[in-house]
């Protein structure tokens, strides 16, 4: 006699379980949650067909609604007969294309853009794969990657040289967001333990640092690399102006980070310093092996978040007038042949911003997941 | 600390010690000129990435003067904010960006400027239907204007000096102004004519708005270089020159060669044919048959980039010659 027949067990009632249980959980729970949820779904009817219809059905993308290939705006559709077509003309960003994603690089060279990209597709990858074979050997090459990235879009050691103003659009947003991160991240440690350090000399410099920097909004920063710094240097001497940008923003970043990681540092339990230091480790033996990777994995929400909102910011740079995607398509706008079509414009850049900031944060979920980040800390 | 210090010195000494603006722009190959980031007929990229517009042909003038070919220059975006420290720094050799020609900005920022390729001023922009055809009639109306600008300040004058009343609808971009005004919130929106007309043609209807003849005040935009370096002032000064004296002299990028025989001397002259002007200048003697054969004259550039035919459709009004009845000028070239 097992137990089943022996308590008579019965199904859960239908709506509890299944489609119809997850609805009743999560969208109808109350009158007020089914009152949201009814307003949403009638906000998203509203929009999505309208949306689709914009974007895809009624657009156009080469060749407007008489056949012809749209050379300027007057062949798009809604400009041409706006009684008629009021759809997206997305032809704007189809001849413009290379300029939304290499700038001015020149032709001839855009290969280098080109492998550039897509070593970073392969130095990301040993980051996302975790049981790739010879991982360790690959995660070096992504350590190095910002160097060969250097190497290969400027120039130097045998490439022509492309100076910085001839880069735009999505190369310049990236070199801004990936530099500034990669680069931020380890100075932001080592700016997170120097503040806590014993040591009153480091650690007021570094406090110092951190609160200067996070004082001033990154704006300043700029302004501060883009007009102040030529001022101290001597006439004739002249740092790159995205390497200036580069700087203050690897700097504002730094400081942001920082604080994230101290935050974590913070949270590690004082046992586990002192179980550190009675087995004999030394200070960066300690913070290498023990403290630090406890303290990185509960910040990756954190440091995923700053992140995000940095490669944000590099829109900012349009300000100090560098052409990064955003600009571009401010450029675009300000040609006669394509000018009034912002909309398409801005819900392209919309679009791409979206696609890296959205897998960031799919990429820190499946990293919190996969170090079961906040669960049983220091139990497991 | 002090060796080093010496150390720095005599590297900056070394540095600003160089030789003057031309012969560095000489040995470099091209040309380094301050742009906008993008504004309609002055400077924008087109498709294929190179720069065109009103002020970047000045650039191209000044390289075609130079090296004999107006692709030899490199452009630098630069913002309101970022143009001055630029030019400042030697980042860039000449700044050709809308800039408006002010006595601080002549004397205190240490600039210098070499002319005048637009002369502009503020206006207004209304709905035709208003029924408005002066500003004066503007009594009580609501005011797209943006903050921080010297245009808040000089219609602020218009309308006490005229003793007329109105509402001020303050905005942060030149976007903004147009979809407030599209969309009715404010009845005016003023800003340099140059940027009306501008405003005008991304209308679905322009013929639905006009822009008000009044113009309240002086804006003359020229390209402007550093203080101190007068030969290189002079080669960008001459070369703005050429384009408008070569339209007082009828010579157009078509008619440049047959030209070379016309019976006039003054045409002769700017052609290189006599006298050895592109010489004093320490350029080659054909220097503005480079400019007029490559760039065109200033009527030419005015048509191709902001001209009546064009989506900014701007009428020449100030910037016809002073033969024609408006204010261009250019000193003889002899």
């Amino acid at each position: 006699m097992n137990l089943e027949n022996q308590f008579n067990t019965r199904k859960p009632p239908v709506a509890t379980t299944g489609l119809i249980g997850w609805l009743r959980i999560n969208l109808f729970s109350s009158w007020f949650n089914t009152a949201v949820t009814l307003l949403v779904l009638y906000f998203l009817y509203q929009i999505i067909p309208w949306f689709l219809d914009w974007s895809i059905l009624s657009a156009d993308f080469t060749h407007n609604y008489k056949g012809e290939k749209i050379i300027d705006r007057t062949f798009c559709s809604r400009v041409a007969n706006p009684e008629e077509y009021h759809g997206a003309c997305w032809s704007i960003i189809i001849v413009r294309f290379y300029q939304f994603i290499y700038g001015f690089y020149p032709v001839d060279q855009v290969w280098r853009a080109n492998l550039t990209y897509f070593l970073l597709a392969v130095a990301l990858i040993p980051l996302l794969v975790e049981n790739l074979p010879y991982r360790r050997h690959l995660i070096k090459f992504t350590i190095v990657f910002p160097i060969i990235a250097f190497v290969l879009l400027y120039g130097g050691f045998g490439f022509e040289i492309v100076p910085t103003n001839k880069w735009g659009g999505l190369l310049v947003t990236l070199v801004l967001g990936v530099f500034g991160i990669a680069l931020a991240f380890p100075l932001g440690i080592i700016l997170a333990l120097g503040r806590r350090s014993k040591l009153p000399v480091i650690s007021m410099v570094c406090t110092l640092f951190i609160e200067f920097i996070r004082g001033v909004p990154l704006i300043t920063l700029l302004f501060f690399g883009m007009v102040m710094l030529p001022l101290f240097l001597p006439e004739g001497i002249n740092m790159d102006g995205l390497v200036r940008v580069l700087v203050a923003v690897t700097l504002f970043q730094a400081a942001y980070m920082a604080e994230v990681i101290r935050g974590g540092l913070q949270a590690i339990p004082q046992g586990q310093f002192e179980a550190a230091q009675s087995v004999g480790l030394s200070y960066w033996q300690m913070n290498r092996k023990i403290i630090l990777p406890q303290a990185i994995r509960i910040t990756i929400p954190s440091i995923v978040n700053t992140s995000i909102g940095l490669f944000k910011d590099t829109t900012l740079v349009i300000i100090i007038g560098l052409l990064d995607l955003l600009g571009i398509g401010r450029g675009a706008l300000s040609d006669a042949t394509w000018m009034g079509l912002s909309n398409e414009v801005y819900v392209f850049v919309a679009i791409v911003f979206f696609i890296f900031t959205f897998s960031m944060s799919r990429y820190s979920l499946y990293l919190e997941k996969k170090l079961k980040t906040g669960i049983n800390m220091g139990a497991d | 600390m002090k060796k080093l210090l010496s150390i720095f010195a005599v590297v900056a000494f070394a540095f600003t010690a160089n030789a003057g603006t031309l012969d560095d722009v000489k040995n470099r190959g091209f040309l380094k000129c301050g742009v906008t980031t993008g504004l309609i007929g002055f400077a924008a990229p087109d498709d294929a990435g190179n720069w065109a517009g009103f002020d970047v042909d000045v650039c191209r003038a000044v390289a075609a003067a130079i090296f004999g070919d107006s692709s030899k220059v490199e452009f630098t975006t630069t913002t309101g904010k970022s143009r001055f420290p630029t030019l400042a720094s030697g980042e860039i050799d000449m700044l050709a960006r809308n800039t408006t020609w002010t006595l601080s900005r002549d004397v205190n920022l240490g600039f210098e400027f070499v002319g005048v390729n637009y002369y502009d001023g503020q206006g207004f922009m209304i709905p035709s239907a208003l029924g408005v055809d002066d500003a004066t009639g503007l009594d009580g109306a609501t005011v797209c204007i943006q903050t921080g600008t010297t245009t808040e300040l000089n219609l602020a004058d218009f309308f006490r000096a005229n003793n007329i009343s109105y509402e001020a609808l303050p905005i942060e971009t030149n976007d903004e102004a147009r979809e407030n005004l599209f969309a009715g919130r404010c009845d005016v929106y003023t800003t340099d004519a140059s940027g009306l007309s501008a405003t005008r043609a991304q209308a679905d209807d322009p013929d639905k708005w006009i822009v008000l003849p009044n113009i309240i005040s002086k804006e003359p935009l020229g390209p402007l270089v550093r203080h101190g370096d007068h030969q290189w002032g002079d080669v960008v000064r001459w070369s703005l020159n050429t384009l408008i004296i070569a339209e007082e002299l009828g010579v157009s990028s078509a008619n440049v060669d047959a030209s070379k025989s016309s019976n006039i001397p003054e045409v002769l002259r700017l052609l290189g044919v006599e006298g050895g002007y592109g010489e004093m200048l320490e350029l080659s003697n054909d220097f503005a048959y480079n400019i007029i054969k490559q760039v065109g004259n200033y009527s030419e550039s005015f048509d191709r980039n902001i001209g009546p035919d064009t989506p900014l459709g701007i009428g020449r009004n100030l910037n016809a010659l002073w033969t024609d009845g408006g204010i261009l000028y250019a000193p003889p070239f002899r």
